[in-house]
C-alpha cells in the first residue's frame, strides 16, 4: 500500500521518542511565569514540534505565532534557552536537554501572550522609509543591471524579518526610549538594500542619520550572530551606511558649501536622539575604507 | 454594528498574500480606499513560500517563446478543463506584470546581458521562470509589501474572518472579522469585497502549506452563496521532503530538476522514462542521452523528470507501491551526481540549508528523499475572467482561492504570475463594481451577532471535543481517502466520516479565555476546513475519470466524451453542499488551432 492509501487510523510516528521537558514563559503584559511541561520528542524534531505537542496534549490555549516551519516566514522567533532564534529551525537534537530548555518570548517587545509579543515598533519603522524610486527603463523596455550589481542588494532582500536582530540589539532590547528614534539592524538592512540597489534614486542618508538613528549602533555584531539568513548585517549593510552617511554629513566639502548657501542646522529629532541615554556612549563614527568580512 | 469597532472602505481585500497585495495596490491606484485584512502579520503569507520562479514568457533566455507557447502549456497542462480566457490572459499579461515588479524594486537573477533571467521548470516548453535564487516568493512578497506600506494601504493584521456579510438584496458588502490578539470582534463594511485567502492543504496530513492555508475563502464564499469549481482538482507536489517525519511535506523546489536534477528509485534507476503518458509522447526525451541534452539545446524533447506535477507525483506513487522506494517511502532527487557544489549552492540555496539543517543531508553531496505532499487547489470560486467577479454581487476572488484559471492541473510558476495578473484584474473588477453602486450597501446586524454568538459558542462546551484531535482525524482522513488516488468506496467512507466531523466540530470545546487562544482560532479554522473537505469529495464522488490532479483508480482513463467537456460546480443549496455539471467554455478556433490535441 502507498502512504496515502492506508486505511485512517493511529500512524506510528517515525523516529525514536524519549522525553522532554519544555520550560515555557506563560503570561501576559501585567506579568507571567515558567511552566514546565513534559511530552515526547520524536527524533528529528524541532523545538516548535514540542511546542505544537504541548497544546495538543496538554495546553491548549498557549500562544505562539508560527507560519511556515520551514525557515522562510519568520514568524515563530523566541528565546530558546536564553538565544534568539527561530522555534522551526531549532533542532531538539542540538539542545542540553538534560535539564528543561526555557522558551521565552523575545524580551525587546511587549507581550501579547505567553511567547506572542507585539511587534507593532517594526510595521511603524518601515512607515518611515521613503519608497524605491528607480530610473527611467532601457529603450527596449527592460531595465539592465548585472548580477554582479544585483548580488550585494541581494544579501538584503533575503530577510525573512523575523526581528531576531532588533531583539538582540541592545540599542532598544531594554531601551524603550530609544525606539522612537531608531530604526534598529532589520531597518539599516532594508535601507541598505535600498541604497545599494542598482536603480534606485532617493537619497535617504540625512533621514538614516537624523532620524533612524543609525548612529547609536556600536556594530557589537550580536545581530549578526542571530540572523537566521546569515546577512552580514554589521559588516555588510550597517557599516557601509555608516560611512555613506558620514560621507555626506561631515565632508569638508560639502560642509562649506552648507555655510556658503546657509543650509538648515540639524533637526529636532537629531538634537533629541543625541541627547538619549543611549547616546551618552557617542556616535560610532567608522572610516573603514571597505567592510571586512565576517567568518 | 452596535457594540462593536466597525471600519467602511470602498474595497476589502481578505487576504495579504501575494494576490492579495496585489489586488488592493491596484485598487488603491484607482483611488477607493482600500484595506487588506490578513490572518497573520504582514509579510508572512504563504507566498512567501514560493520557490523556483514567476513564470512568464519574457523571452529572455529563449526569443522563440511567447505568450502563445505558454497559452498552450499552461491548457495541456490543465488537461484542458481550464477557463481558456484565463489561461490566455494569464499567458498575455504576465510579461509586464513581472517587468512591473522591478519598477517597483524587484532583483531577480540576470542574463549576461542584463535581463531577467529564466529557468527551466515541468511542463514549460521553453526556460520561462524568472526568480531568485530559489527564494522567489519571498521577493515578490517583500516587493508587494514595501509597495502597499508606500501607498497607505491600510492593514489589518491577525484577524480572522468570520462571515461575509451581505444586504437585504443578497449583495456581498463587508466581513465579520475577529481580532486574534484580543478576541474581540470587528465589522468591516465595504461596496466590494475580494477574497484572496489562499489554499487549503491543512485539511491534508503531509502538505507543503502554512497554517492559514485553512481554505477560509472557499468557505466564505460557499456560505456567501457562490459557486466553487474544480474542487476535486487537488495538487500534489511530488516533490516534499519525507524524512525527517517533522519536516514531512516541506517543499522541495522543481527548480532542483529544473537545474538539472533527477528522479531515482531504491535501485539507482531513472525510473520516470518508464512513466511517459502518450499525451506527452511527442514532446518527452525517451532516453538519457537525449533528455540530458535538452538543458542546452531545446531542439531536443524534455527529460521525463520535467513532466507537469500530476504525471510525476503519480510514478513517485507508483514507484513507491512496487516495492523500489527508499527507506522512509520516497525516492531520491539527485542532483549531487549532476551538478557541482559550487552551482547548488548558488541555484538552490534555501534548499541546501533546509536539508542540511533540518536533515542532516549535504544536497551537494547526497540524494534527497522525496515524496508527494499536498501543495495547490486548482478549484476554487468561480469567476469571470475580466473582473474576477464570482457569482455573487460585491464578491472577488484572486490567486488560489479562485478557481478556473489551472484547470485540472497547475504548471510550476503559473501560480506567481496568476496572482499578479488577476490580483490586478479583481483591483480593477472590484473598483468597477464599487463605483457602479447607486447608494453604500449595509450588511445585516442579525447577522453579525449570530456570527459573534457561533464564534463564542465554543466556550460553552465544558469538556468538548479536543479541536487538535478533530483536526488530526480530518487530515489523516483527506490523506488517505482523498489522495493521490481515490477510489468509490474510499470516497464514501469519506463522505461519513466528514458527517461525524461535521457532528463533533459543533462540539468542540474551547478553555481559558479570548485573548489570542489558538484552540479557539484552530476551532473556527476547521470549519472551513470541513467544508472545502466536504466540497472536494463530493466533486471527486461525481467526476469518474482521472484528469490532472483527480486521480480514480477505479476509472483510471481520462474520459473525452463527458467528463472533457465539463465543471463540477459545488454550491449550497438549502444549507447542504450539492454538486453539479457546467459546461466547459468552447476554445474559439484560433486558440484551439495553438494546443494540439486534446487527452
Amino acid at each position: 500500500m502507498p502512504p496515502d492509501a492506508t486505511a485512517p487510523g493511529p500512524v506510528e510516528p517515525e523516529g525514536r521518542a524519549r522525553s522532554v521537558t519544555l520550560s515555557i514563559w506563560r503570561g501576559d503584559a501585567r506579568g507571567g511565569e515558567f511552566h514546565d511541561y513534559t511530552v515526547t520528542a520524536i527524533e528529528g524534531e524541532v523545538v516548535l514540534d514540542v511546542v505544537h505537542r504541548i497544546q495538543a496534549e496538554l495546553a491548549p490555549d498557549l500562544a505562539v505565532r508560527w507560519n511556515c516551519k520551514a525557515g522562510k516566514c519568520g514568524s515563530c522567533s523566541a528565546e530558546i534557552d536564553g538565544k534568539p532564534r527561530l522555534m522551526c529551525m531549532t533542532r531538539m537534537s542540538t539542545l542540553d536537554t538534560t535539564e528543561p530548555i526555557t522558551v521565552s518570548p523575545m524580551r525587546a517587545f511587549p507581550v501579547t501572550r505567553d511567547l506572542v509579543t507585539d511587534v507593532s515598533f517594526n510595521f511603524a519603522v518601515a512607515k518611515k522609509i521613503p519608497p524605491f524610486a528607480p530610473g527611467p527603463r532601457a529603450a527596449d523596455g527592460n531595465h539592465r543591471m548585472s548580477q554582479f550589481d544585483v548580488d550585494r542588494a541581494q544579501e538584503f532582500h533575503k530577510c525573512i524579518e523575523c526581528f531576531l536582530c532588533q531583539d538582540v540589539c541592545h540599542v532598544i532590547r531594554d531601551h524603550e526610549e530609544n525606539k522612537p528614534s531608531y530604526a534598529g539592524p532589520r531597518f539599516f538592512v532594508r535601507l541598505a538594500a535600498l541604497e545599494m540597489h542598482p536603480l534606485d534614486t532617493v537619497d535617504r542618508r540625512d533621514l538614516i542619520r537624523r532620524e533612524l538613528g543609525i548612529g547609536l549602533c556600536n556594530i557589537t555584531k550580536c545581530c549578526t550572530e542571530v540572523c537566521p539568513e546569515s546577512i552580514h548585517i554589521t559588516d555588510n549593510a550597517i557599516i557601509p551606511l555608516k560611512e555613506r552617511v558620514v560621507d555626506a554629513a561631515y565632508d569638508p566639502v560639502a560642509w562649506l558649501g552648507r555655510r556658503i548657501l546657509r543650509r538648515p542646522r540639524p533637526t529636532p529629532a537629531a538634537t533629541a536622539a543625541a541627547s538619549s541615554p543611549a547616546a551618552r556612549t557617542g556616535e560610532v563614527i567608522v572610516v573603514e575604507a571597505a567592510p571586512r568580512s565576517e567568518s | 454594528m452596535a457594540g462593536h469597532e466597525s471600519h467602511s472602505v470602498d474595497v476589502l481585500v481578505i487576504g495579504a498574500g501575494g494576490a492579495g497585495l496585489r489586488a488592493a495596490i491596484e485598487a488603491a491606484a484607482l483611488g477607493a480606499t482600500t484595506a487588506v485584512v490578513c490572518k497573520s502579520l504582514l509579510g508572512k503569507a504563504h507566498t512567501v513560500m514560493a520557490e523556483g520562479g514567476v513564470a512568464a514568457a519574457l523571452g529572455n533566455v529563449w526569443p522563440e517563446d511567447n505568450w502563445k507557447v505558454h497559452f498552450r502549456d499552461t491548457m495541456r497542462g490543465g488537461k484542458m478543463l481550464n477557463n481558456w480566457r484565463m489561461a490566455q490572459l494569464h499567458a498575455q499579461e504576465a510579461p509586464d506584470r513581472v517587468l512591473e515588479l522591478e519598477d517597483w524594486g524587484a532583483l531577480f537573477d540576470r542574463t549576461p546581458d542584463g535581463r531577467i533571467l529564466q529557468r527551466d521548470f515541468g511542463g514549460h516548453r521553453f526556460a520561462r521562470l524568472a526568480h531568485v535564487g530559489d527564494r522567489t516568493g519571498l521577493e515578490m512578497l517583500r516587493t508587494l509589501q514595501n509597495r502597499a506600506v508606500a501607498a497607505d494601504i491600510e492593514v489589518f493584521m491577525e484577524c480572522k474572518i468570520l462571515r461575509l456579510l451581505a444586504d437585504p438584496s443578497g449583495a456581498v458588502c463587508g466581513a465579520l472579522g475577529l481580532w486574534r490578539g484580543s478576541g474581540k470582534f470587528v465589522v468591516f463594511c465595504a461596496k466590494a469585497v475580494i477574497l484572496a485567502t489562499g489554499g487549503i492543504g491543512k485539511a491534508w496530513k503531509f502538505t507543503s502549506n502554512s497554517w492559514e492555508s485553512t481554505g477560509d475563502g472557499h468557505a466564505l464564499a460557499l456560505w456567501a452563496g457562490a459557486d466553487l469549481i474544480d474542487m476535486e482538482c487537488v495538487q500534489f507536489h511530488p516533490t516534499g521532503m519525507i524524512w525527517p517525519a517533522s519536516a514531512r511535506g516541506l517543499l522541495v523546489t522543481e527548480g532542483v530538476r529544473g537545474d538539472g536534477g533527477v528522479l531515482k528509485n531504491r535501485d539507482g534507476e531513472r525510473f520516470m522514462f518508464s512513466y511517459i503518458p502518450e499525451y506527452y509522447a511527442k514532446e518527452t526525451a525517451d532516453t538519457i542521452e537525449e533528455a540530458d541534452r535538452w538543458y542546452d539545446d531545446k531542439t531536443f524533447r524534455r527529460p521525463p523528470e520535467l513532466l507537469p506535477r500530476d504525471e510525476v507525483a503519480r510514478a513517485i506513487n507508483a514507484e513507491v507501491k512496487a516495492g523500489r522506494g527508499s527507506p522512509h517511502g520516497g525516492v531520491y532527487l539527485d542532483i549531487a551526481s549532476r551538478r557541482s557544489p559550487e552551482y547548488i549552492r548558488r541555484r538552490l540555496p534555501s534548499m541546501y540549508k533546509q536539508f542540511k539543517e533540518l536533515a542532516d543531508v549535504d544536497i551537494t553531496t547526497q540524494a534527497m528523499e522525496i515524496g508527494p505532499t499536498c501543495h495547490y487547489m486548482m478549484g476554487g470560486v468561480a469567476v469571470d475572467p475580466e473582473t474576477q467577479a464570482s457569482t455573487v454581487r460585491g464578491l472577488f476572488a484572486a490567486g488560489e482561492v479562485a478557481g478556473g484559471m489551472h484547470g485540472a492541473n497547475r504548471l510550476g510558476g503559473n501560480s506567481l504570475s496568476d496572482l499578479l495578473v488577476f490580483g490586478r484584474r479583481a483591483g480593477i473588477g472590484a473598483v468597477e463594481y464599487a463605483r457602479g453602486l447607486s447608494h453604500t450597501p449595509t450588511p445585516d446586524p442579525a447577522a453579525v451577532e449570530a456570527g459573534a454568538a457561533d464564534a463564542l459558542g465554543f466556550f460553552d462546551h465544558d469538556g468538548g471535543e479536543n479541536p487538535y484531535t478533530l483536526h488530526h482525524e480530518l487530515q489523516e482522513a483527506m490523506q488517505s481517502l482523498v489522495g493521490i488516488i481515490r477510489t468509490a468506496p474510499e470516497l464514501a467512507r469519506a463522505l461519513e466520516l466528514l458527517d461525524e466531523f461535521d457532528g463533533r466540530a459543533r462540539l468542540v470545546g474551547v478553555d481559558g479565555h479570548r485573548q489570542f487562544n489558538p484552540a479557539w482560532h484552530l476551532a473556527l479554522d476547521l470549519e472551513s476546513m470541513l467544508a472545502v473537505a466536504r466540497a472536494t469529495t463530493l466533486a471527486a464522488i461525481a467526476r469518474r475519470e482521472s484528469r490532472g490532479g483527480h486521480t480514480r483508480d477505479d476509472f483510471p482513463l481520462a474520459d473525452p466524451e463527458h467528463f472533457a467537456k465539463v465543471n463540477m460546480v459545488v454550491r449550497l443549496a438549502n444549507g447542504a453542499a450539492e454538486v453539479s455539471e457546467r459546461p466547459v467554455a468552447a476554445l474559439p478556433d484560433e486558440l484551439a488551432a495553438l494546443l494540439g490535441e486534446g487527452p
